[in-house]
């Protein structure tokens, strides 16, 4: 088992490196560097530029290097948690994030209790009562799950909260929280306002999973060893609990490599909907101000939560699965 | 003891199991005719497919379907609401019109209302002239299905902050919404079939090199690097330019799914007698993919290839909303609906949210018409 870890961690090595070389490439992609915006911006503005300034500041930031050393700096600042330097807000990154990257991890981890939570559940009445109204009804409401683009939906929600209880249900804290060191308070207006997201989020991962579930299931249902223990005159329920439930746990936990990233993109865009202080409005913003590095390291954050989330499912999946330890590749 | 007994008739093999015409069809039909039988079967595959051709027409015919055009403005009418087409007035029949409305500014909150004025009654014009355009840019002409009233107005849906009519603005942002997921499905689906294809075919290092790389593309959170790599176009690109390069962004991260259908297809398909037999001939890896082992599971590709269209509509619609995407005057569904960004705009006037409407229909079908395609791919189960 410890050797599997191991494994799993070292193959993450190289996985990081290539993230890291796409985000790097897509900072540089944009013609000219922040500092060439800003001179621009600055005389037409009609301020004078000090070229000593200028001069300090590419140097500072390794603007003058080439492009590989330029890297260099870059990756390996992001290894001892220097994360470069946010030119807009004139901040090191890692001041400008603050606890955001920590509320997105928030929304991230309750929203994939809650897919577990409702998906689990239904995928399996879906599939013992296959063809049935419960099915057919449930199938159709995950159709229009799957359908509905969260940023929609947590549009049509913020209209609909806005005109029938006359509240704003963005944000993500009672207004006299933000800024305020964590405590118990402040928890609870968290989660008093994270429960809006959460569902705006989770539908269409919850049902996507419902759908995988409920064919994996009926896939299992089908096999002989439940119609040989249902002839030896296993009850129903004990016959799907102990047996084909348990086979399609393996893909539960497996298909979380396919949901995280999902989830992920969905609180991005949900957030800037909604206005939450997590990384997706300032993404943008920083997108849209062309603040390549700030932008770069939330992206490379964003991948990196993935990747991890990917690698602990993965060790759960072999904590679950004796094959899969042993020949050390997840077989869906 | 009775006499042994011989049938007169002569002999018929198929006596025991006739074949009715409809079976002997089956047994005769080609593998896609199968396909287009069990196409059939699937009640919500055909409805949705037979929505999405109207819509497609809707926006085929655009220009001539809506009775204003992309950008005509009305001055006098911003942020009007929806009106109702009416067929009665006071009980009697005038056939289908509008009522006019009556404007005034609501000092308290500042919101534009309208009212209905019932002595103004404006009958829809059929077939009629009204704003010129540039028939599938092809002829100039003005002929419009319905117009307002000569000296009337018609909001369907309503109007934005410039005093657009939303109706001929969704209508004709259909047409840009519906073709980017199809021209990003190609881009999506010859890079998957090449790539895919060299995978699995060559197999060894090659294969290992694109299998991380797809892993890795995979575990990317999808939204997040389209945004970035959209906010890297370069401002001066004209719109034109702009939208072939989100198509190209959508299609970048698309075709791993089916890179790796292939792929695995591919691999197990190479062994197969007639695979070697094509290679002793000397026929060269193009030929021999293209030619004796891709058509072998086409079927199947196209069918993943219509799931993942919403995805890319879908994706398009969220770039613009945010901003990042297609830029005006370039007009999309996704663009429409950057209007409804702001809550407090969207609160006093709902109709900016319209735009959601058709994307749903959309999404839906193409999910549920792919569904039914995957399900007649193999028609032998």
């Amino acid at each position: 088992m410890i050797g599997y870890i191991l494994k799993r961690l070292l193959f993450m090595i190289p996985t990081l490196f290539v993230i890291s070389v796409l985000v790097f490439v897509i900072i540089q992609l944009p013609p000219g560097d922040y500092l060439e915006t800003y001179i621009a911006e600055l005389q037409s503005q009609g301020e004078s530029v000090d070229p000593d300034r200028i001069q300090f500041l590419r140097a500072e930031y390794g603007l003058d290097k080439p492009i590989h050393e330029q890297y260099l700096v870059w990756a390996s600042g992001m290894l001892v948690g220097d994360y470069g330097y946010s030119f807009e807000y004139g901040l090191p990154v890692n001041e400008v994030i603050g606890d955001r990257l920590f509320l997105t991890i928030i929304i991230s981890v309750v929203t994939i209790i809650f897919t577990w939570a409702i998906a689990f559940p239904i995928g399996i009445y879906s599939a013992t009562h296959q063809y049935s109204w419960g099915d057919y009804g449930l199938s159709f409401i995950g159709f229009i799950g799957l359908a509905t683009p969260n940023f929609l939906l947590a549009l049509v929600m913020l209209y609909l909260a806005n005109v029938y209880f006359g509240t704003s249900i963005g944000g993500l804290m009672d207004p006299e929280y933000i800024d305020q060191p964590w405590g118990i308070e402040k928890l609870v207006s968290v989660l008093e306002h994270l429960w809006i997201p959460v569902v705006v989020i989770g539908t269409s991962g919850t049902a996507g999973m419902i759908r995988r579930l409920r064919a994996n299931l009926l896939d299992e249902l089908q096999k002989q060893y439940v119609v040989t223990a249902r002839a030896k005159g296993m009850k129903e329920k004990k016959l799907v609990r102990k047996y084909p439930l348990r086979m399609s746990m393996n893909f539960f936990i497996a298909d979380i490599g396919s949901l995280l990233p999902s989830v992920i993109s969905g609180a991005e865009i949900t957030a800037i909907v909604l206005s939450l202080p997590t990384t997706g409005p300032m993404m943008l913003n920083a997108l849209q101000s062309q603040d390549m590095y700030l932008a770069g390291s939330f992206l490379m954050f964003l991948a990196m939560l993935t990747v991890i989330g990917v690698m602990l499912s993965d060790i759960l999946l072999a904590m679950l699965d004796p094959r899969i330890r042993l020949q050390g590749s997840a077989t869906k | 003891m009775s006499t042994h007994y011989v049938s007169e008739a002569p002999f018929d093999p198929h006596s025991v199991e006739r074949l009715t015409p409809e079976q002997e069809r089956l047994y005769l039909a080609s593998q896609w005719q199968l396909m287009w039988l069990k196409l059939k079967q699937h009640r919500l595959a055909v409805g949705s497919s037979a929505v999405l051709a109207v819509i497609y027409l809707l926006a085929l015919f655009c220009e001539f379907l809506s009775p204003y055009n992309l950008h005509t403005r009305h001055t006098d009418y911003i942020y009007a609401p929806p009106q109702r087409v009416h067929v009665f007035h006071d009980g009697e029949f005038v056939g289908p019109f509008v009522y006019g409305y009556r404007y005034q500014l609501n000092m308290e909150n500042l919101k534009r209302e309208y009212t209905s004025d019932t002595e103004n009654i404006q009958k829809l014009r059929f077939f009629c002239r009204g704003d010129e355009y540039k028939f599938w840019g092809l002829a100039e002409t003005n002929v419009h299905f319905v117009c307002p009233a000569s000296d009337g107005y018609l909001f369907l849906f309503g109007t934005d902050r410039l005093g657009r009519d939303m109706y001929s603005r969704i209508l004709h942002g259909a047409k840009i919404s519906l073709t980017i997921g199809l021209v990003g499905i190609v881009l999506s689906f010859i890079l998957g079939i090449v790539i895919g294809g060299i995978a699995g075919y060559y197999g060894g290092v090659v294969d290992n090199i694109i299998q991380r790389l797809i892993e890795i593309l995979r575990s990317f959170p999808e939204l997040p690097l389209w945004m970035a790599l959209s906010a890297t176009l370069p401002v001066t690109w004209s719109p034109i330019l702009v939208f072939f390069g989100i198509t190209l962004i959508l299609a970048l991260l698309d075709w791993t799914g089916l890179a790796r259908a292939v792929r695995s297809k591919l691999l197990s398909l190479r062994e197969e007698d007639y695979c070697t037999a094509a290679q002793l001939m000397g026929a060269k890896p193009r030929r021999i993919i293209g030619r004796h082992l891709l058509p072998g599971f086409m079927s199947h590709l196209i069918a993943s290839a219509s799931l993942s269209i919403p995805g890319m509509i879908l994706g398009e619609t969220a770039l613009s909303f945010l901003g990042l995407g297609l830029r005006p005057p370039i007009t999309s569904w996704g663009v429409l609906l950057n209007e409804a960004q702001n809550i407090n705009v969207v609160a006093l006037y709902p109709w900016l949210m319209l735009p959601v409407v058709p994307v749903i229909i959309v999404i839906l079908a193409f999910n549920f018409l792919g569904d039914g395609l995957r399900d007649a791919a193999d028609p032998y189960k």
